[in-house]
């Protein structure tokens, strides 16, 4: 056992970062313990439980089972990266309007899951939001609220869409929206 | 913080072939989903790893020109899924691989890792038998290629070498032109789970005729390894498409499959779902051959 | 401000994930522990060797059970009795040399990191002289030798019994006597958080920051293991992700208590797995139920008898007070002249059974509502119909207990609303005679529960109001927020009894026994009830004490003085405003006295709320898959201090006695009690794939004992759904089920029996 450090240079919630990281480290540790970001939380450590989820280039990843090595030239993002001076994204109010906030222990990995969804610009139906949902535990809510959330921002999203089809208008939405 | 020994990088296959007979003893890691896991375990506390992450040259899916399908070993599982090639020419592969844990875990495990670890609930592997994929290793020389069938050599024991690394899984044109597919993953759980039973159905249906020209069926956790019922394949080739197949697939398929008693579930209770989901599958592939005219 | 779904007081802090847990607010440089466990299931340790994992680099100490404490500690979350009789059982230490099942403490190790402190464990030498192996209670309970622990020699914890009326008589008179048996699994509560503490010291006084539901009764019991004085100990509870009862035990608390006294104070932490959470904290309790009962020509119970078989585990913890809740509820709620009951908690080599959401009831309320069931079947009437003849409508109270009263009782209507929302007639003819391998049906269940632990128990809550300068206030309580929504429906209770807004009520939300008022914590639905009252009395003593105050700044003859939105009024009209009063109360040069208001009282009422739920199902025979087409929970839980809160609790607890329906269950293997499936891959908690769209209905009576009509809540919801799921399966393919989860295996070793497949 000796302690291999390795630096990384990565982006984390849209600023480089550049960090020396033990090879045994998990990317979880290294958000929580030398970055601060406590919004990833540690529920299984095994890919089970989904509370560690954060976004790579994109994706949605359990940040237990990943090293923080791989982390190299990625653009990661925390629930931390979301809300901008105070104001929150719609998918976080959506969370506090439908009541899908109970012990909160889950949910900045369910706002990241559910952030990845809503950025693709599908429309989805229920049982296939519960799918991409599902790699989330949640003991407090039985999932209804939180599905809920993700389906009225989703329509909203789908409606906002339809609209500036109709006007011509691009409008500020979502830059990553696609249409 | 993970108990690893060593931790090395590898960037090109020859690279890795290299460092693994440096470390003998060194267990090769990709997705990782699978490696971390049995580390944090302890099954595999203190273990050297070296990473295949990094190789490009195994990512990602190919038509070649023959027809051919290459499938790279570190092409994760979402990506399969997504991947315009799979959807169009073996979508039952997709969803498949589409079936393995969740989202986020579908986004880091890799089908080589899927493969490579023998696990006999791998949800790519039913599927990839009865494709009768091909399997190409290399060990820095000329490497050599086997096909899926043989590369199980009994519980979580695969046909590896050492220095060896599996890099692309190999479908031929001719195992999936005019044939469909079905996989049933059979568990306790929509999400989240490992297979209970599986079970894959791949068929060729002349739908003029009705007939059933060819079909391959494939169980997970059906017994040591994954396992294809060549008995009932050939019990089936050649009858119309109807109950009376449905019936006999069911039937035979209880006959030939040797499941075990575990906690998780007793021999009688796979053997009455395997009937049934073999059952369910191949109505599947009829249903989009167009062949079920019942 | 009650009665209103007003957002939750830590929504935003949650939802940008800046709400802090104990694992957020660890130290650096903070050392880590970690636990050395059984590896066998009963037995003693003969010798052990700790040598070559204290020569490890990087481990700071290493203790084992000769190093502990030598006297017992109780760790139930329940409220201290200064009578000897009522005290909880001790049978635990920090660390043991007398292994009692599979995973049993035996030493810990502190060191520099995680990867050194596992390390260390391997390196430890353990030789055991090994006893057999009893996991089942029904064997354990003619004893064993040696007896898991040495006082109770036929390993029974306790027995309990009542008899009301004669029930041999009644059967005699019965028209139909029915006899069945039930069984319940062992769940674990799966909280995403898992228990997570640490301790330091701090001018000689041990802090411990954990992840509870009960701090004050945190602060006791380690106290009580160390063996010093309890004022020693600070405990203070962040944030927690979850506790549904396993966190209303004091798990490990003890021993990180213990462990930064061994390494100088020096903080420590002490990190349970997920392993660890399923195998060595608290578990629901299995119980298993004989029951019999008689009922007339019309179908009214004539006598009922229940035996109860509760599987303590190796540990007293909550102990026989779980299976006595069950006997206590058998006499409730229906009407029956004849009542016996009967219960047993029995010492196994098993995990700890402990304190998990509605105490009991689950598995009594299993037992008792599939038992309706399958009477309504051998008189073939209809089973809402028969409930409806048997159930008590209006006022009951319990025959022993007498403050535990229905004194609202809206069964009636909860009934009507969740059988009109499922069609319950319709579909009851319409799915009698289904043929094929999918089919239908629809079952209910019903159930009824206290609110609060009084009599049983001590009742006390604490509350602290502070005016701050600009009229604001601070709440402080030492009641917990653990998911439930407590700091929000405390808030608005507070605004709605000083005629406040919500947003000028700060609550505390992190509890420190050194500051925040005394109270028990957070169980028995007790919270909103009993810190309820506490919170009225204490809003209702500042309110006067505000005015008593303003007169003082206002001319003599100021009459009818009232506060309302921050404004004094006189006779209805505005005078001066609050924050003006606030200034005066701090900065007045002649009459400044900083106003705050402190209760602290007890509360010796209880009243009983209840519910139920109706489920509509398909059953796909042939493969043993039930899928939940539509279910409802309709609840009488008084007056709903937050509506939206309230729905969402429904939700949480219909997840869970779903899960307890048809997937949970905590297996062990025979020979050992080792649990087989302790992870959330082979423990399977639904996903939001499995769970089907949920629905919550109300029934809103004003209860007179709850201090804003309100009555229990929190934990109501997971009772009634596992047995209603039961039922419906039962009534689409006429095949009852004894015991849960109704896992595929189980349903079809079922259908095979009955020939359907």
């Amino acid at each position: 056992m000796k302690k291999q450090m390795q630096l990384v240079q990565c982006t984390v919630n849209g600023k480089k970062v550049a960090e020396y990281v033990d090879v045994r480290e998990s990317l979880l540790e290294m958000l929580r313990n030398r970055l601060g970001l406590t919004s990833v939380k540690k529920g299984c450590e095994v890919g089970e439980c989904g509370a560690c989820t954060v976004i790579i280039d994109g994706e949605t990843i359990d940040s237990c089972i990943y090293l923080a090595v791989w982390a190299e030239g990625k653009d990661i993002r925390t629930l931390e990266g979301l809300e901008k001076n105070g104001e929150l994204t719609r998918i976080q109010e959506a969370f506090i309007e439908e009541g899908a906030i109970q012990c909160g222990f889950c949910t900045p990995g369910f706002v990241m899951s559910a952030t990845v969804l809503l950025e693709r610009g599908e429309k989805l139906s229920r049982e296939a939001i519960k799918k991409q949902m599902s790699g989330n535990l949640c003991r407090c809510t039985g999932y209804q609220n939180i599905i809920n959330a993700v389906e009225k921002v989703m329509n909203e999203n789908t409606d906002l869409k339809k609209e500036r089809k109709e006007t011509g208008k691009t409008g500020s939405g979502n830059p990553d929206n696609k249409e | 913080m993970y108990d690893i020994e060593n931790y090395y990088n590898a960037s090109t296959i020859a690279e890795a072939v290299e460092l693994l007979k440096e470390h003998p003893d060194a267990r090769i890691i990709s997705g990782g989903s699978d490696v971390l896991i049995k580390i944090r375990e302890g099954k595999f506390a203190g273990t050297s790893l070296v990473s295949i992450r990094d190789i490009k040259e195994i990512k990602g899916v190919e038509r070649m020109e023959s027809g051919d399908i290459y499938i790279g070993a570190g092409t994760v599982f979402s990506h399969i899924t997504k991947d315009p090639v799979i959807r169009k020419w073996i979508p039952v592969l997709g969803e498949a691989v589409d079936q393995v844990g969740g989202p986020q875990v579908r986004n880091i495990g890799t089908i080589g890792g899927n493969i490579c670890n023998g696990a006999v609930s791998a949800d790519s592997v039913p599927t990839l038998f009865s494709l009768n994929a091909l399997l190409r290793l290399s060990d820095g020389k000329g490497g050599r290629t086997v096909p899926i069938s043989r590369f199980y050599l009994g519980p979580g024991k695969v046909d590896l070498g050492p220095g060896e690394i599996l890099t692309h899984v190999v479908i031929p044109e001719r195992e999936y032109t005019g044939y469909h597919g079905h996989y049933i993953k059979y568990s306790m759980r929509n999400a989240m789970d490992i297979a209970t039973l599986s079970c894959s159905v791949v068929s060729r249906i002349d739908a003029e005729k009705g007939i059933l020209e060819d079909i391959r069926i494939t169980f997970g956790v059906a017994a040591p390894v994954p396992y294809r019922c060549i008995k009932t394949e050939t019990a089936l080739k050649g009858m119309t498409v109807g109950e009376e197949l449905y019936d006999a697939i069911e039937k035979l398929v209880r006959e030939e499959i040797n499941p075990r008693d575990s906690w998780r579930a007793s021999r009688e209770f796979r053997l009455q779902i395997g009937g049934e989901i073999a059952r369910r599958a191949l109505i599947r592939t009829a249903e989009l051959a167009g062949g079920d005219r019942s | 401000m009650v009665g209103k779904s007003v957002p939750r007081v830590d929504a935003y802090d949650k939802v940008t994930g800046r709400a802090k847990f104990t694992d957020d607010l660890i130290l650096d440089k903070c050392l880590v522990a970690k636990i050395y466990h059984a590896k066998i299931g009963n037995g003693i340790v003969r010798s052990i060797d700790t040598s070559e994992a204290e020569a490890l680099e990087g481990v700071v100490k290493v203790v084992t059970f000769k190093d502990v404490p030598d006297h017992c500690y109780p760790t139930p979350g329940h409220p201290w009795s200064v009578e000897l009789a009522h005290q909880d059982i001790a049978d635990r230490n920090i660390l043991t040399g007398r292994v009692r099942y599979y995973g049993d403490d035996i030493a810990a190790v502190v060191a520099e990191d995680e990867v050194t402190a596992s390390r260390a464990l391997k390196l430890i030498k353990v030789e055991y002289e090994e006893y057999p192996v009893e996991i089942h209670p029904r064997k354990s309970m003619y004893g064993s030798r040696p007896p898991i622990h040495l006082d109770k020699k036929d390993n029974v914890l306790a027995r309990s019994n009542y008899f009301i009326g004669n029930v041999e008589e009644g059967l005699k008179q019965s028209e139909t006597v029915v006899k069945r048996s039930y069984k319940t699994p062992i769940v674990q509560h799966c909280h995403i958080e898992n228990p997570i503490s640490y301790a330091y010291m701090e001018k000689g006084r041990i802090v411990i920051v954990t992840s509870t539901q009960i701090p004050h009764i945190v602060r006791r019991v380690v106290g009580q293991a160390l063996g010093i004085p309890w004022g020693k100990v600070r405990v203070i509870k962040p944030y927690i992700g979850g506790g549904f009862g396993n966190k209303q035990d004091v798990l490990y608390e003890p021993l990180n208590a213990f462990l930064t006294t061994q390494v100088g104070g020096r903080p420590v932490k002490l990190d349970v797995s997920r392993e660890e959470t399923f195998c060595n904290t608290r578990t629901r309790h299995s119980i298993e139920y004989d029951l019999a009962a008689g009922v007339d020509k019309e179908g009214h119970l004539l006598a009922k008898d229940m035996m109860a078989y509760s599987n303590q585990g190796a540990y007293a913890s909550h102990g026989h007070a779980i299976a006595a809740n069950g006997l206590t509820a058998w006499r409730l709620q229906y009407a029956c002249p004849n009542i016996r009951g009967e219960a047993y908690t029995i010492y196994t080599n098993t995990p700890v059974g402990g304190a998990m959401r509605a105490y009991g009831i689950p598995q009594a309320s299993f037992a008792i509502e599939c038992f309706m069931d399958d009477i309504a079947g051998e008189i073939h009437m209809d089973p809402l119909e028969f409930r409806r003849r048997n159930l008590i409508r209006g006022y009951y109270e319990d025959a022993y207990l007498k403050p535990i009263a229905a004194n609202t009782n809206g069964i009636f209507e909860c009934l009507k609303k969740g059988a009109d929302y499922i069609h319950w007639e319709e579909k009851r003819r319409e799915y009698s005679d289904q043929t094929g391998y999918v089919r239908r049906g629809v079952g209910m269940s019903l159930f009824c529960y206290k609110t609060g632990v009084w009599p049983i128990s001590l009742e006390i809550a604490g509350a602290r109001l502070v005016l701050n300068q600009d009229g604001s206030m601070q709440l402080q309580l030492g009641a917990t927020e653990i998911g439930q929504g407590a700091d929000t429906v405390f808030s608005q209770m507070a605004a709605e009894t000083l005629h406040m807004d919500v947003e000028d009520i700060h609550i505390q939300s992190f509890q420190d026994t050194d500051v925040t008022p005394f109270d028990t914590g957070a169980y028995a639905s007790r919270q909103s009830f009993v810190t309820g009252t506490a919170v009225r009395q204490c809003a209702e003593l500042m309110y006067q004490k505000i005015l008593d105050y303003a007169k003082t700044l206002l001319p003599n003859e100021t009459r009818q003085l009232s506060l309302d939105h921050g404004y004094i009024y006189a006779q209805g009209e505005p005078v001066i405003s609050l924050e003006e009063v606030a200034q005066e109360s701090y900065y007045s040069l002649t009459n400044s006295s900083a106003i705050t208001a402190e209760i602290s009282t007890q509360v010796k009422k209880n009243t009983i709320a209840t519910g139920c739920c109706f489920a509509e199902v398909e059953v796909d025979i042939k493969l043993g898959k039930i899928k939940i087409l539509n279910i409802i929970n309709v609840h009488d839980s008084g007056k709903l201090i937050n509506p939206q809160l309230a729905e969402m609790q429904v939700h949480g607890g219909m997840s869970m006695g779903m899960g307890y329906g048809l997937s949970e269950q905590l297996l062990l293997d025979e020979k050992t009690g080792r649990p087989l499936n302790g992870t959330l891959l082979d423990y399977k908690l639904m996903t939001a794939l499995d769970t089907p769209d949920l629905k919550a209905d109300f029934v809103e009576l004003d209860d007179p004992m709850g201090p804003y009509g309100n009555k229990a809540l929190g934990e109501p919801p997971a009772i009634p759904c596992a047995p209603a799921i039961r039922n419906a399966v039962l009534h689409a393919t006429g095949v009852a089920f004894h015991e849960i989860p109704l896992t595929p295996q189980r349903l079809i070793e079922g259908f095979v029996k009955a020939g359907l497949l």
